[in-house]
């Protein structure tokens, strides 16, 4: 009895162990953040004097505002159009009959793993051919395609547990196989498409070797890689203090989307994955 | 219900046979057209691209100078393959990947076990681990660039370092790998934690009835099933790992011998121009990726997650 309550506690503080490692980086970004430039090296990790002077700084510097602006339609756009794509073909894989299916499942097993720097050089190449460099579409263009084998394994996942006979019902009661889909199907499907959406949006707001590669100004440039080049709110400034504010903001919308669909990401996560 | 779409039904069976092979024709039409705008996509994006760099590494291809770009053969991937830099980078990223990649492998597992048996907080600690997963890696790797940097941290000062351990060749890449495994450990954890799903309580009960210890259980019974979940975990990280780029971007830029081939490919393109060398090195890195990928695959039996879709 009491050994199953030593053993309760032990567990216990394994959780708290576990939850204390994966937040202290985060907690200490912040710290930094609230730090002004007098109490920036006194190297504690909590701030004595805690002030947002470096938030007012970065919401004053259009190299912020213009990233920050450019991370999100970037990742917005780049998530509607992936999940949009990933679902018809998801829909295929996971429900239609046809050639060449175990083809396209490999094929985006192999872009699944395409390291991305064997692209970046012909892309560059080819972007500034095509005036697709330092523009929305030259970085959602690529973002599509690391995003869609995911998106396409994580759907079929889901896709494969909504009941076959629903579909065949409607096809009976006279629906095209379209018809089919959007009707019966696309409600059923609408969980693991949110799911999916989350995980995109994550990978889109992340991606940083692109973004460094394919753009020059922030005509298109994202938080990842404006934060590369921060030169803090004035030059004679240490931009410490701005990249830890601007690193907070950025990361806030992550935090409130796993404290918001915790359970979701996380099967949407193991969803393609564990049926080995 | 039934036997009102019996009515409608036509109920001669010659009648079905062509109707069932022009549905089957048209299903696969209509599979061929959900399919097409992502396949055209991830081949737009990839295939040419990768042809074009096969091209772009068989030229003497530097931006500085366009006048003297000429067809060289395989004279550029005799170049990286004698540079004393390629190796080093190439030690590097085998040391991170498989570094980072054991260790994640232990924790994940702890971090799995932890997370499937707990009673108490299961929400919050899932939650919390979702966030090195969610943050960007470019953030991470700034908090920890800051929390070593020893006018800045607390790490220093905690651990009574002399000396910037940024600055040197054996702590950077301890502190590369530090930020890879917290970055990515959740990942790992995540998808061991559903193949420890898989473990039947019953048969851990029966174990436990017949005198097996915590160990013994772990190793003969939880291990067994979760082989394939363990070997897609690796798989995954192994691949992702090799790639690393942005850890290093933030934390040394490659500085003190710790640059990765990425970075390595990176510096050749962006900051040397020379398109033709850094494009060897981008065609080198993907075979090294492919040979990885596949011996996985045919040496440990690795089913690739969504490969059984035939099911």
């Amino acid at each position: 009895m009491s050994a199953s309550g030593q053993k309760r506690a032990l567990w216990g503080l394994a959780d708290i162990v576990v939850i204390a490692l994966a937040l202290v980086p985060v907690l200490w970004i912040v710290s930094l953040s609230l730090k002004t430039p007098a109490t920036l090296t006194d190297g504690a990790f909590f701030p004595n004097h805690p002030s947002f002077s470096n938030y007012r700084g970065i919401f004053h510097t259009t190299l912020f505002t213009r990233s920050f602006l450019n991370s999100i339609g970037i990742a917005v756009i780049t998530t509607v159009v992936a999940v949009i794509l990933a679902a018809m073909a998801a829909y295929a894989v996971a429900r239609l009959d046809f050639r060449g299916k175990r083809l396209l499942v490999g094929a985006s097993l192999v872009v699944a793993i395409f390291p991305l720097i064997s692209l970046v050089s012909p892309i560059f190449k080819l972007w500034l051919k095509l005036h697709l460099y330092d523009t929305w579409p030259g970085l959602i263009l690529p973002y599509l395609t690391f995003s869609l084998p995911l998106a396409i394994y994580t759907l079929s996942a889901f896709f494969r547990e909504i009941p076959w006979e629903l579909e065949q019902a409607a096809q009976i009661d006279g629906a095209t196989p379209f018809q089919a889909f959007v009707r019966v199907i696309a409600p059923l499907a609408a969980p693991g498409v949110f799911t999916t959406a989350i995980l995109v949006f994550i990978f889109a707001w992340n991606e940083f070797l692109f973004a460094i590669s394919l753009t020059s100004t922030d005509a298109a440039r994202t938080v990842p890689a404006a934060l590369a080049f921060f030169t803090g709110s004035s030059q004679f400034e240490q931009p410490t203090g701005s990249i830890a504010a601007a690193a907070v903001v950025v990361t806030i919308p992550i935090v409130l989307l796993v404290l918001a669909f915790q359970r979701r990401i996380v099967a949407g996560l193991t969803a393609g994955a564990v049926k080995g | 219900m039934a036997a009102g779409t019996d009515v409608l039904t036509p109920p001669a069976p010659a009648h079905r046979r062509p109707k069932a092979t022009r549905r089957a024709r048209d299903e696969r039409r209509l599979a061929y057209l959900l399919c097409a705008p992502a396949v055209v996509v991830m081949l737009a994006v990839t295939a040419y691209p990768i042809l074009y760099a096969v091209w772009l590494s068989l030229q003497r291809a530097d931006l500085r100078f366009p006048a003297a770009s000429a067809f060289v053969g395989l004279a550029n991937y005799l170049t990286v393959l004698r540079s004393g830099l390629w190796w080093q980078a190439v030690a590097n990223t085998l040391i991170i990947t498989v570094v980072s990649v054991a260790i994640e492998l232990v924790f994940g597992m702890a971090i799995a076990l932890v997370m499937h048996r707990a009673l108490i907080g299961r929400t919050a600690v899932r939650t919390a681990v979702l966030i090195p997963y969610g943050i960007i890696t470019v953030v991470a790797a700034f908090s920890w660039r800051f929390a070593w940097t020893p006018s800045l941290g607390y790490l220093p000062r905690w651990l009574h370092l002399n000396g910037d351990p940024l600055t040197a060749h054996a702590s950077s890449l301890a502190i590369i790998i530090l930020a890879e495994v917290w970055k990515t450990t959740p990942f790992m954890s995540l998808l061991l934690l559903a193949g420890l799903a898989l473990v039947s309580n019953e048969l851990l009960e029966a174990a436990r009835v017949d005198g097996a210890t915590a160990w013994q259980r772990f190793t003969n019974v939880i291990l067994p099933v979760m082989k394939p979940a363990i070997l897609v975990a690796v798989l995954f990280r192994v691949m992702d790992a090799f790639r690393i780029f942005d850890n290093i971007f933030i934390l040394t830029q490659g500085s003190n011998s710790t640059q990765s081939v990425s970075i390595l490919g990176y510096d050749q393109l962006f900051v040397g121009l020379n398109l033709g060398i850094g494009s060897a090195m981008s065609v080198l890195i993907f075979v090294m990726i492919a040979i990885i990928g596949f011996g996985f695959i045919k040496g440990f039996g690795a089913a690739a997650p969504g490969m059984d879709t035939g099911r």
